[in-house]
C-alpha cells in the first residue's frame, strides 16, 4: 500500500492517516488502535459489557493490562489488599483477565507497575502506533512520536470488542522551545511553563506537537513527562517526533521489534515519522528555554504556575470576573495569602513518584540533591514511589534506594500512590504537600489536602528545607 | 441506549468554572465496578459537611432543583481524568443535559455515550438561561435535539449546534459497537494490508 500525498503532512495526520479503516460521509472515521493498556479501575464496566454481548477481545496481542492505582505501596503487599472496595477491583480485573485470556501484570510481578511507565518500559509503545487506555495519562506515550490518548469506560469496551475507535481527526498545534534549558530547570519546569501559557483549556481539541531544540535533547524520560502533562493543558495528547534517542530506548526490550530485519524495518519506517517541511499547524506556541524558571503551581488547577522566585497573586492580578473568583476560592483552599513570597511556604509531606515523575532518570535526580543530606524536621512523611517493580529494581542497584533512605524518605513498592490517593495514600486535610504528580485539584491527594506541584529536583529540595525552595540556591 | 428526542425539565444552576472530574465525583467513589448508584456522591466534597449533612449553600441541595433534569454551569466542565464515572454520576443524579459555555473533550464525548446531550452556548446566552433557572426555579426549559433548538417559556429561545453523527445516534438510541462491528469487511481488509506495512507488529 503506497499512498502518494501530495500535501506536506504534519507527523499527526501521517499517523492518522495510517490508521483510517474506514470515513463515513460526516467526517467521522473509524480508526485501528495498536495497542491498549487496561488497569483496574476503568475496565469492570467494560468486561462486563462484553459478557453481557457475548463478545470477545478482538486483538488479544495488543491488549496488556496491569494494576496500579488501587495497588498498596506498602511492604506487606503480598497479604494482599485489606481495604475491601480496592481489593474487589483489582480481584475483578485478574478475574476478566483469566476469562477473556487477556495478559496481566499482577500485583506481585516485577513488572507491575503504573500503566505508564510499564507500556514503555516493555517496548508495548513505539512510534507510529495508536495508543489508548481508560486514563487520560495516555498521553505519556506520545513521547514516542505515538498516537495516544485517554479514553471513557464505553470505549474501552469498543476497543476490547473491535481494536477500533471512532474518532474525527483533531486539530494540531506545535510548541516549540527554542534554545537550552539553564541549569536546574527541567521538562517538568518546562511543561508547566507551558500549561501556565497556554492555560487549562488552551489545548482543547488539539493534539500538541512539541518542537525545538530543548525538547529534541531532552532524554525519553524528561519526553514523557512533557508528553504526560498535556491533558492538563486540555489537550488529550501530546507527540514529539521519534529520533535516535526513541529507537536506542526501545533496542532490546521484551516486547520491541526483535533485533536483525525487522527492528530494522521498523525503524526505516518510524524515521519517516516527522512533519514535513511546510507543514501548516492550526496554531503555533513558541517560547525560549531561557525564560523558564523551575516552576511550582500555587493553586488548585495546573495553569497556576507561577516561578519560584515569585510570590501568591492576588484575585486582583486577574482580568477575567470569574477567574477572579476562582482565584479567591483556591487561595481559601490552598490556605495561602496573595503576596506570600513562595519561597516562605513551609510543607508537612512530599511526594514522589507517579506516572509524570516515577522513572529511574526523577529518582536519580532527587538523589543527587539529596545525598549525604537529611529531610527537615517539619517533614511528617517524605516518599518515594517508584513507577514500576523494574524501576524500583534498577533504583536498588545503583544505590540510589540506599541515599534516599538515609536521607529519611520512605521508600515504597510501585503504584500511582498518592499522585490520587485510591490506596490508603492519602494527606490529611489542610496538609500542604511538594508533589511531583500532575494534579493539584482541589482533594486530589487526600480531601482537604493542599498540592503544590513541582519537578523531582525541586521536590527533593523542599524536603531538605522543609519549604518551597530554589533549587539554584541549594 | 435509551433515545433522545425532547426533554422538558427543571434547569439546576451551578456557578463555577473549570469543574473538574475529581469534583464531580471523587476517587473513592471509583472502586464500584458498576455503574449505577453513583448519583448520591456526585461532588460529593462541594455539596456534604464532614458529617455527611447536606450544604445548605450548595445550589444543587436546593429544594427546587431536586427534580432537575438539566444542569447549566460554567466554561471547561468536566476537565481532568477520562473517568466515565463523572457522566455517570450525573446522569444518576438525574441530569440527562448539561448547558456549559466549553466542556473537556473526554467528559464531552463520555456524555453522549451514556445518552447525555452536553451543549455549548456562548456565554452570554448560558448566562442568561443560569440567571433565570436561579430566579424562576419552577419554570421548565425545553430542549428540542431534532430541531436544536433550546426554549425557556416565551422568554427564550437559543438555537445550538451539534455534531450529525452524534445527534444521529442519541435520537435513535445506536450503541457504537454495533455500528463499528457492521464494517467487519473493512476492517480485515485494513489489517490485511497493515501486516505488510507494519509486519514487526505482528510476530
Ligand atoms: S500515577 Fe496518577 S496520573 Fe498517573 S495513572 Fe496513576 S493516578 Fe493517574
Amino acid at each position: 500500500m503506497t499512498e502518494n500525498y501530495t500535501q506536506p503532512r504534519t507527523l499527526f495526520q501521517k499517523i492518522w492517516d495510517d490508521h483510517v479503516i474506514h470515513t463515513d460521509d460526516n467526517g467521522t472515521s473509524l480508526i485501528w488502535i495498536d495497542r491498549h493498556l487496561v488497569h483496574e479501575v476503568t475496565s469492570p464496566q467494560a468486561f462486563e459489557g462484553l459478557r453481557m454481548a457475548n463478545r470477545k477481545v478482538y486483538h488479544l496481542e495488543g491488549t496488556l493490562a496491569v494494576c496500579d492505582h488501587n495497588v498498596p505501596t506498602t511492604s506487606d503487599r503480598g497479604e494482599g489488599i485489606k481495604e475491601e472496595e480496592s481489593r474487589i477491583q483489582v480481584e475483578t480485573l485478574y478475574q476478566n483477565c483469566a476469562d477473556f485470556s487477556v495478559k496481566l501484570f499482577d500485583m506481585m510481578d516485577k513488572r507491575q507497575g503504573i500503566v505508564h511507565i510499564i507500556g514503555p518500559e516493555q517496548g508495548f509503545t513505539q512510534p507510529g502506533m495508536t495508543i489508548v487506555c481508560g486514563d487520560s495519562h495516555t498521553s505519556t506515550h506520545g513521547a514516542f512520536g505515538a498516537l495516544a490518548f485517554g479514553i471513557g469506560t464505553s470505549e474501552v469496551e469498543h476497543v476490547l470488542a473491535t481494536q477500533t475507535l471512532i474518532q474525527k481527526p483533531a486539530k494540531t498545534m506545535r510548541i516549540t522551545v527554542n534554545g537550552t534549558l539553564p541549569d536546574g530547570v527541567t521538562a517538568k519546569d518546562m511543561i508547566l511553563a507551558i500549561i501556565g501559557e497556554i492555560g487549562t483549556a488552551g489545548g482543547t481539541g488539539y493534539v500538541l506537537e512539541y518542537a525545538g531544540e530543548a525538547v529534541q535533547s531532552l532524554s525519553m524520560e524528561g519526553r514523557m513527562t512533557m508528553c504526560n502533562m498535556s491533558i492538563e493543558a486540555g489537550a488529550r495528547a501530546g507527540l514529539i517526533a521519534p529520533d535516535q534517542t526513541t529507537f536506542d530506548y526501545i533496542k532490546d526490550r521484551p516486547m520491541a521489534p526483535k533485533d536483525g530485519a525487522e527492528f530494522d524495518k521498523a525503524v526505516k519506517y518510524w524515521k519517516t515519522l516527522k512533519s514535513d517541511k511546510g507543514a501548516t499547524y492550526d496554531k503555533e506556541v513558541i517560547l525560549d528555554a531561557k525564560d523558564i524558571a523551575p516552576t511550582v503551581t500555587w493553586g488548585t488547577t495546573p495553569e497556576d504556575v507561577m516561578p519560584i522566585t515569585g510570590s501568591v497573586p492576588a484575585p486582583s492580578d486577574f482580568d477575567d470576573e470569574a477567574k477572579q473568583q476562582s482565584v479567591t476560592r483556591m487561595l481559601d483552599y490552598m490556605g495561602l495569602a496573595a503576596g506570600t513570597r513562595l519561597q516562605d511556604i513551609t510543607l508537612d509531606k512530599i511526594f514522589i513518584g507517579s506516572c509524570t515523575n516515577g522513572r529511574i532518570e526523577d529518582l536519580r535526580a532527587v538523589a543527587a540533591v539529596v545525598a549525604g543530606k537529611k529531610i527537615a524536621e517539619n517533614i511528617k512523611l517524605a516518599m518515594i514511589v517508584p513507577g514500576s517493580g523494574l524501576v524500583k529494581e534498577q533504583a536498588e542497584q545503583e544505590g540510589i534506594a540506599d541515599i534516599l533512605m538515609k536521607a529519611g524518605f520512605d521508600w515504597r513498592e510501585p503504584g500511582c500512590s498518592m499522585c490520587l490517593g485510591m490506596n490508603p495514600d492519602q494527606l490529611e486535610p489542610g496538609e500542604r504537600c511538594a508533589s511531583t504528580s500532575n494534579r493539584n485539584f482541589e482533594g486530589r491527594q487526600g480531601r482537604g489536602g493542599r498540592t503544590h506541584l513541582m519537578s523531582p529536583a525541586m521536590a527533593a529540595a523542599a524536603a531538605i528545607t522543609g519549604k518551597l525552595t530554589d533549587i539554584r540556591e541549594l | 441506549m435509551e433515545k433522545f428526542t425532547k426533554l422538558t425539565g427543571i434547569a439546576a444552576p451551578l456557578r463555577m468554572i473549570n469543574v473538574d472530574t475529581d469534583i464531580i465525583i471523587p476517587k473513592q467513589f471509583l472502586k464500584t465496578v458498576k455503574r449505577t448508584g453513583l448519583g448520591v456522591s456526585a461532588f460529593y466534597n462541594i455539596r456534604y459537611n464532614e458529617d455527611g449533612s447536606a450544604k445548605e449553600d450548595f445550589s444543587l441541595n436546593k429544594t427546587a432543583y431536586q427534580k432537575a433534569s438539566i444542569l447549566i454551569t460554567g466554561e471547561n466542565f468536566g476537565c481532568g481524568s477520562s473517568r466515565e464515572h463523572a457522566p455517570w454520576a450525573i446522569l444518576d443524579m438525574g441530569f440527562k443535559c448539561i448547558i456549559a459555555p466549553s466542556f473537556a473533550d473526554i467528559f464531552y464525548n463520555n456524555s453522549f455515550k451514556n445518552g447525555i446531550l452536553p451543549i455549548e452556548l456562548p456565554q452570554d446566552q448560558v448566562d442568561q438561561l443560569m440567571q433565570s433557572a436561579e430566579d424562576n426555579p419552577e419554570a421548565t426549559i425545553e430542549i428540542d435535539l431534532e430541531n436544536q433548538k433550546i426554549t425557556r417559556g416565551n422568554e427564550m429561545s437559543f438555537d445550538f449546534d451539534i455534531d450529525p453523527f452524534r445527534k444521529h445516534c442519541l435520537m435513535n438510541g445506536l450503541d457504537d459497537i454495533g455500528l463499528t462491528l457492521e464494517k467487519k469487511a473493512h476492517i480485515a481488509e485494513f489489517e490485511t494490508s497493515d501486516k505488510q506495512k507494519r509486519s514487526w507488529l505482528y510476530e
